[in-house]
């Protein structure tokens, strides 16, 4: 089964991968975290290792990810995203940490 | 005619100024890469449209950006630094074991014969070299695997190599600098590595004040005609080596602070040197708020102050390790840049000098290239 998700870049990763702000990404299989940051990374090479580890897969420590409004930046990355993120209606959202600079 | 272009590194991006011969007149280019951490930036010698970049931020890690127009343009290449091997422990803050991990690319040394080769300096301190114009590294392992480095500790910046130093005349010998392990040197092309560190002296820092490896080199520089002769600006102290970095010598005991961190060498008097005493170990600022560039034309030892230009009451900025150059035109142009964001320039070797911009973010590196 072959979902379409979406997926919002913050501002520094849209200008690294000359992308719009709202990226659509086709995922085979389960909506997970995983599974979306392997189809943006396969879509956006350049994207390897600025959002998580490129070995251990975890998430860096400044980024967070939220869509339908929850902070889903701690869980598992095999978990099931929420059915309207796979289903395309609510954006699943990368945010750089509010973390001064 | 000869063109000039100056290559920032800042807090917030990279900016490319130019300028004819004259070094009067200066167009700024610029943010690149917005909002993000440019440690440094530097041409190739062999083909000095090809220019190598390191991005970083905390939030989205290191990137190596390359440019093939003179950085006109830009395309991020391989941003993989794996330590090979098995990773091993250095010594933390506190005396600690603590494992090597790595966190940011401080240095990019393009090679002087072949412009896909490049080096470069990581924290925590290693080095990598690419030899596909930086489409993928390989950890030069000699280094990091010399017996010292389990006692290697980082400065108050990190435990960076910011340091390399390529002999023209000599393809396998490197130089490079950590702090704060000190100065190591290869002569068979990056294989084997030995610390460079006799003379260096570093009291109230190390148990052992003379110790092979530990200190805090903040800088070395060399002129390209006399590779054998190494200036360093250390954490304290300037110094002097006639040996290649076998011995050293303190040249540095008459300036107002022998504090410090760039070190530069005239591109046309070998032994005409730079640097830009701070006040330390807690301000990091200039002495009495007058920002001087100091200048020894005997190579250490007596040195003047090079003011003529430059802020003279009320100027508390730091000029960071990589962040002063010198051109290869005649008279030879010298370039440093502040953390409160200016830029000088002197066309004539540090007589007199002019902001060729004022007001960008924290100048973390300057380079420049002589273009014809």
């Amino acid at each position: 089964m072959t979902s379409t998700v979406r997926v919002l870049l913050p501002a520094h990763l849209r200008l690294l991968a000359k992308c719009g702000g709202e990226v659509p990404l086709e995922i085979e299989g389960p909506v997970t975290q995983c599974a979306v940051l392997d189809a943006l990374e396969t879509q956006f090479p350049m994207l390897v290792g600025t959002i998580r580890d490129r070995e251990t897969k975890r998430r860096r420590a400044f980024v967070r990810f939220f869509a339908c409004e929850e902070d889903l930046s701690n869980e598992p990355i095999a978990a099931p995203l929420p059915d309207k993120v796979a289903c395309g209606e609510e954006l699943f959202m990368v945010i750089g940490a509010l973390a001064g600079g | 005619m000869s063109q000039v272009r100056v290559l920032v590194g800042t807090r917030k991006g990279a900016f490319v100024l130019t300028s004819d011969a004259k070094r009067e007149k200066w167009h700024v280019d610029g943010p690149h890469f917005a909002g993000w951490e440019i440690f440094h930036v530097k041409g190739s010698p062999v083909n000095p449209e090809r220019l190598y970049a390191s991005q970083h931020t905390e939030w989205f890690g290191q990137l190596i950006q390359r440019s093939d127009d003179g950085g006109k343009t830009w395309e991020p290449v391989d941003n993989k630094f794996a330590y090979d091997g098995t990773t091993g422990t250095h010594l933390w803050y506190d005396g600690t074991p603590h494992p090597w991990e790595f966190k940011r690319v401080w240095h990019i040394e393009p090679s002087l014969s072949e412009p896909d080769t490049v080096y470069a300096g990581v924290e925590d301190a290693a080095l990598f070299r690419s030899t596909d114009g930086g489409k993928s590294w390989h950890e030069l392992t000699g280094l990091r695997g010399h017996g010292s480095g389990k006692y290697w500790q980082p400065g108050a910046g990190g435990m960076c190599l910011h340091t390399i130093i390529l002999d023209p005349t000599n393809p396998q010998r490197i130089i490079v600098a950590i702090s704060a392990a000190g100065a190591f040197r290869s002569d068979d092309g990056g294989k084997s590595w030995k610390p460079i560190n006799n003379g260096l002296k570093s009291p109230y820092v190390l148990p052992d004040p003379d110790a092979a490896v530990g200190h805090c080199v903040h800088r070395i520089a060399m002129h390209p005609a006399r590779p054998n002769v190494l200036f360093m600006q250390k954490h304290w102290d300037v110094m002097r080596s006639d040996d290649a970095g076998d011995n050293w010598v303190d040249v540095g005991e008459s300036l107002p602070s022998d504090f410090g961190f760039p070190i530069d060498v005239h591109s046309h008097e070998p032994e005409t040197v730079y640097v830009v005493p701070i006040k330390s170990d807690s301000e990091h600022y200039p002495p009495d708020g007058k920002l001087r560039v100091y200048r020894s034309r005997t190579g250490g030892n007596d040195w003047e102050a090079l003011t003529n230009g430059l802020p003279q009451k009320n100027c508390y900025v730091n000029v960071l390790r990589n962040a002063m150059c010198v051109d290869k035109l005649d008279p030879c142009g010298v370039y440093f840049g502040t953390t409160g964001g200016q830029v000088y320039g002197s066309p004539d070797g540090g007589d007199h000098w002019i902001p060729l911009v004022r007001d960008l973010p924290a100048v973390l590196s300057v380079e420049v290239q002589s273009l014809s």
